[in-house]
């Protein structure tokens, strides 16, 4: 039985899969939600992708797969940490599945699965994306249903 | 009573736009409860010992259990026997805590599922399941008003459930 610790998180949220396809995707839109940091890519499998703060470049990795608006896996290296930057990639995944399609008066419903996975053991990176998925993603739910970003400092989740 | 026999199985976070008190307030009121926690009220004594149940829109008794940490508006902690399942109700009771941590602007909510006996991860697939959707309701209903339109949980849920009871009937004959 391996020993690498594996996160999983699921949302649903008030909207299409390809408007969350979107939010995921769009750096002006990323930038709202996740800590200010813009993802950067052609989202073609095979590219290379960054995630872009004000000051440096956080993260790169490579797209694995990316099937609009249904799954998007890419691999996931940090870089802007010393001890973080010598670990090998882990990988996350996207999955969105329609749970209310939205042709009736009630409005559509996705839901978000968020796996990320293949850490070393000992990795210092699966306790840091432990932390931060929850808040980047909640922040990506209020956007999405209320237009408006949520009010999460990055010093805050750490706590 | 020690808490230490509980261990943590299932953990959720969730950061929500609202106050620690709004919070406390829907997770101890069954008018509230019943908009975000699949239509079930809840009915809780506020002090350590205090009975705390959990019922169907029919009327059908879901969960029984007692409060062990009643710290308004930051911490609530409940045992939890699944009521509802005859193949549930003879395991060992399981411990949901709420912990509510104020961040200002925002509330942090975390949901831990803590059980007293090894479990298959197939007996964890329930919470696994359902605590997504109750959470993710009860943040759209403080922050929007309204839950999130309703969709059919059990249809997807039902293999999962059926494999639970199996489960839990095979772990209570052997003791």
């Amino acid at each position: 039985m391996s020993t690498s610790p594996k996160f999983v998180y699921v949302t649903l949220i008030a909207t299409t899969p390809e408007k969350l396809w979107k939010a995921l995707t769009d750096a002006d839109f990323t930038s709202q939600y996740f800590f200010g940091t813009r993802l950067e890519s052609d989202w073609g499998v095979g590219s290379r992708y960054v995630f872009r703060t004000p000051d440096c470049i956080t993260n790169e990795g490579t797209i694995l797969r990316a099937e609009p608006p249904r799954f998007l896996s890419y691999t996931f290296h940090h870089i802007s940490d010393e001890e973080m930057r010598k670990e090998p990639p882990s990988r996350v995944t996207f999955e969105i599945e329609s749970l209310v399609d939205g042709s009736d008066l009630s409005g559509p419903v996705v839901r978000l699965t968020v796996t990320h996975e293949d850490f070393p053991p000992e990795s210092k990176v699966f306790p840091a994306i432990s932390k931060g998925w929850p808040s980047i993603l909640s922040g990506l739910k209020t956007l999405l249903e209320t237009g408006k970003p949520l009010d999460v400092q990055k010093k805050a989740i750490r706590a | 009573m020690n808490l230490d026999q509980y261990k943590p199985r299932t953990v959720y976070v969730t950061y929500i736009a609202t106050s620690p008190e709004k919070v406390w307030h829907a997770i101890t009121t069954g008018d509230v409860t019943k908009q975000f926690f699949f239509g079930r009220r809840v009915e809780i004594e506020l002090q350590p010992g205090g009975a705390f149940r959990f019922w169907q829109p029919d009327g059908t008794l879901d969960v029984e259990g007692k409060v062990v940490v009643c710290d308004a508006p930051r911490q609530l902690a409940v045992t939890w026997r699944v009521m509802c399942h005859e193949e549930m109700r003879k395991l060992p009771d399981c411990l949901v805590t709420y912990q509510i941590d104020d961040l200002g602007k925002v509330v942090r909510l975390t949901m831990t599922e803590a059980h007293q006996i090894e479990l298959p991860e197939k007996m964890l697939e329930g919470g696994r399941r359902g605590w997504p959707v109750i959470l993710n309701n009860l943040k759209t209903l403080l922050e929007t008003g309204s839950p999130l339109p309703p969709f059919d949980f059990m249809s997807d849920a039902k293999p999962a459930l059926d494999e639970m009871k199996e489960t839990a009937r095979k772990l209570t004959s052997d003791t």
